[in-house]
């Protein structure tokens, strides 16, 4: 396992699950990342700060090839390779579809399809060919006790999701992303649309979460990065500034710029 | 603080202001009017002549040279028979090719030169696409002046109305939708027909109903096509006659419809015939109506489990 240069392990114990080398990409004509590396370890949370337009949202959806879905965007060099089978995942060989069933997201604001309850948790399920109702009963339950929402719902699976409160519906979002046992799961500033209360039930939910899966998540927050994450990421103008523990980020960066937006005097 | 003159001068120009709100509110009332009191005016004026016309054997009754004795059976069951043709052709192809267009279609100068052509069809006078069908549908293919050449007929004069439905009702779902169900790892057809085509089919059923109301009512292409003005016989049940017609027989058959029935008496001098035309017209307005209050039914049903 190679870690790139310029970054130590930090973490004792820590393995590396996937890796960012020299990432270049492009909305068009505008360079969004430029030669953005870091390494992702295994059940860890690793955030990603930056102020907006920073490119932080852009890598992120570059591990699950959300950029995939629309005209112009293209990878231009580099890549993410995902470990242990070193597999680049921009790779054109790649399927996207075969690095969404392995990497899951969580969005900004909670998106549940408008359809039951079980039914959102049941759909990474079933596009995998789940059709055993039992198994599919399982799955559905462990996923939402997973996600902390299985005491609420246990007796209104049949009802809307959208009739949930906010911070359910993220919650119920984060059920459908554990359902299908992924690798890593993205967060895309997922506290941001929700109550002071409903964050700090998700932030805990996502400390619980990594002993079994690694997670890297953009924020805004930073107080949020500091409190959840094991590895913070400082991104400006797409490119990555300085990546560490993330105790080391906050306590003593090394570079000026990352200080300088982590005490709020830039960004 | 403010001085008693400043405020008496703010509300002189608050009070002149909101005269363009009288105004144009008052201008919106109007031409709101113009629409409205014409058709009522029209629909209650057709009612008065028609109503008293209206029996059973109304329904029931082949046309004939006796105004009292004509009906517009006929012409009510071609217009069924030729709906049930326009939205079985229409709709597959019409949603089908808005979810390519949307869902799969490459975003390039092909995709958008066919994007401003199906804009400019849906402008195109019926009678072109009477005109097209007389020559592909009627000689080309041999279906001859019948119910099926009818029916594909007005199907072409509605897609491009169902098409542009598609999509709009496609892009009322939200992104965040469309992106979920693909980091849940589906495929572009797992996302179309789990997400895309039920979410949408409110959208859909609306611009459906709309095109075939507007078909209903079209009477150009249908006599371009050679629909007769006089038939007094219904299309073949199947497996009636002799020798027993085929199950498909009756789109075969010569066939008349409702606006062409009522262009027929109203060219008639007799005035008991125009009487039966302002019947047979209320009947068809009547017939549309129907149409689009189930159409706001069943998208009220559809609707209820749809929240974002």
């Amino acid at each position: 396992m190679q870690i790139p240069t310029g970054f130590e392990a930090g973490v004792e114990g820590a393995v590396l699950k996937a890796d960012v080398r020299e990432l270049d990409f492009y909305y068009g004509a505008f360079h969004a990342l430029k030669r953005v590396s870091m390494p992702i370890h295994d059940r860890m949370v690793t955030a990603l700060i930056g102020p907006s337009g920073c490119g932080k949202s852009t890598l992120l959806r570059c591990f699950n090839r959300m950029h995939d879905l629309y005209p112009g965007n293209r990878y231009a060099g580099g890549g993410i390779v995902l470990y242990p089978d070193n597999t680049n995942l921009l790779s054109p060989d790649v399927d996207p579809i075969e690095v969404r069933m392995r990497i899951s997201m969580v969005f900004q604001k909670p998106n549940p399809f408008p359809k039951s309850i079980y039914e959102n948790v049941a759909y990474s399920l079933r596009v995998r060919g789940m059709r055993n109702k039992n198994e599919l009963d399982d799955r559905v339950e462990s996923a939402l006790k997973g996600a902390a929402l299985w005491n609420e719902v246990s007796n209104r699976l049949k009802e809307l999701g959208a009739n949930l409160s906010g911070g359910q519906q993220q919650r119920l979002c984060i059920a459908r992303a554990l359902a299908s046992d992924p690798e890593i799961i993205l967060f895309d500033e997922p506290t941001s649309a929700l109550d002071p209360i409903a964050t700090a039930s998700i932030e805990e939910l996502i400390i619980e979460l990594k002993e079994k899966v690694t997670i890297l998540i953009v924020t805004h927050n930073m107080q949020q990065a500091a409190r959840i994450s094991d590895y913070t990421a400082y991104m400006y103008l797409g490119e990555m500034i300085e990546f560490g523990v993330t105790d080391q980020i906050f306590i003593k960066p090394q570079k000026k710029a990352t200080e300088d937006y982590i005490t709020g005097r830039f960004g | 603080m403010m001085k008693a003159a400043d405020l008496a001068a703010i509300r002189a120009i608050i009070t002149r202001a909101k005269r363009w709100d009288l105004f144009f509110s008052l201008l919106g009332i109007l031409s709101l009017m113009v629409g409205v009191l014409t058709f009522t005016v029209l629909f209650v004026d057709m009612a008065i002549q028609g109503v008293p016309r209206l029996d059973l054997d109304f329904f029931t009754s082949f046309p004939s040279r006796r105004a009292a004795n004509a009906g517009i059976l006929s012409a009510w069951v071609g217009t069924v028979l030729v709906m049930l043709l326009t939205a079985l052709a229409a709709v597959p192809l019409g949603v089908a090719a808005g979810v390519y267009l949307e869902e799969y279609a490459p975003k390039n100068w092909m995709t958008d030169i066919i994007e401003i052509n199906i804009s400019n069809l849906a402008g195109i006078p019926s009678i072109v696409y009477g005109l097209l069908a007389l020559g592909l549908f009627v000689y080309y293919f041999g279906f001859g002046q019948s119910i099926l050449s009818a029916g594909l007929t007005l199907a072409l004069l509605i897609l491009p109305v169902i098409i542009v439905a598609t999509r709009e009702a496609i892009r009322a779902i939200p992104q965040s939708i469309h992106e979920g169900s693909y980091a849940c790892g589906a495929t572009t057809w797992q996302t179309v027909s789990d997400h895309i085509l039920p979410y949408s089919s409110a959208g859909i059923l609306t611009g459906v109903i709309i095109g075939m109301a507007r078909a209903i009512g079209e009477t150009a292409p249908i006599i371009t096509i050679g629909a007769l003005t006089f038939i007094a016989f219904l299309p073949p049940a199947p497996f009636t006659g002799e020798p027993p017609a085929g199950l498909f027989d009756w789109m075969f058959a010569p066939f008349t419809v409702m606006p062409i029935q009522m262009f027929n008496w109203t060219s008639r001098p007799e005035a008991a015939f125009t009487v039966n035309a302002a019947a047979a017209g209320f009947v068809l307005v009547f017939m549309t109506l129907a149409m689009n209050g189930l159409a706001i039914y069943v998208r009220y049903r559809l609707r209820k489990n749809i929240k974002w």
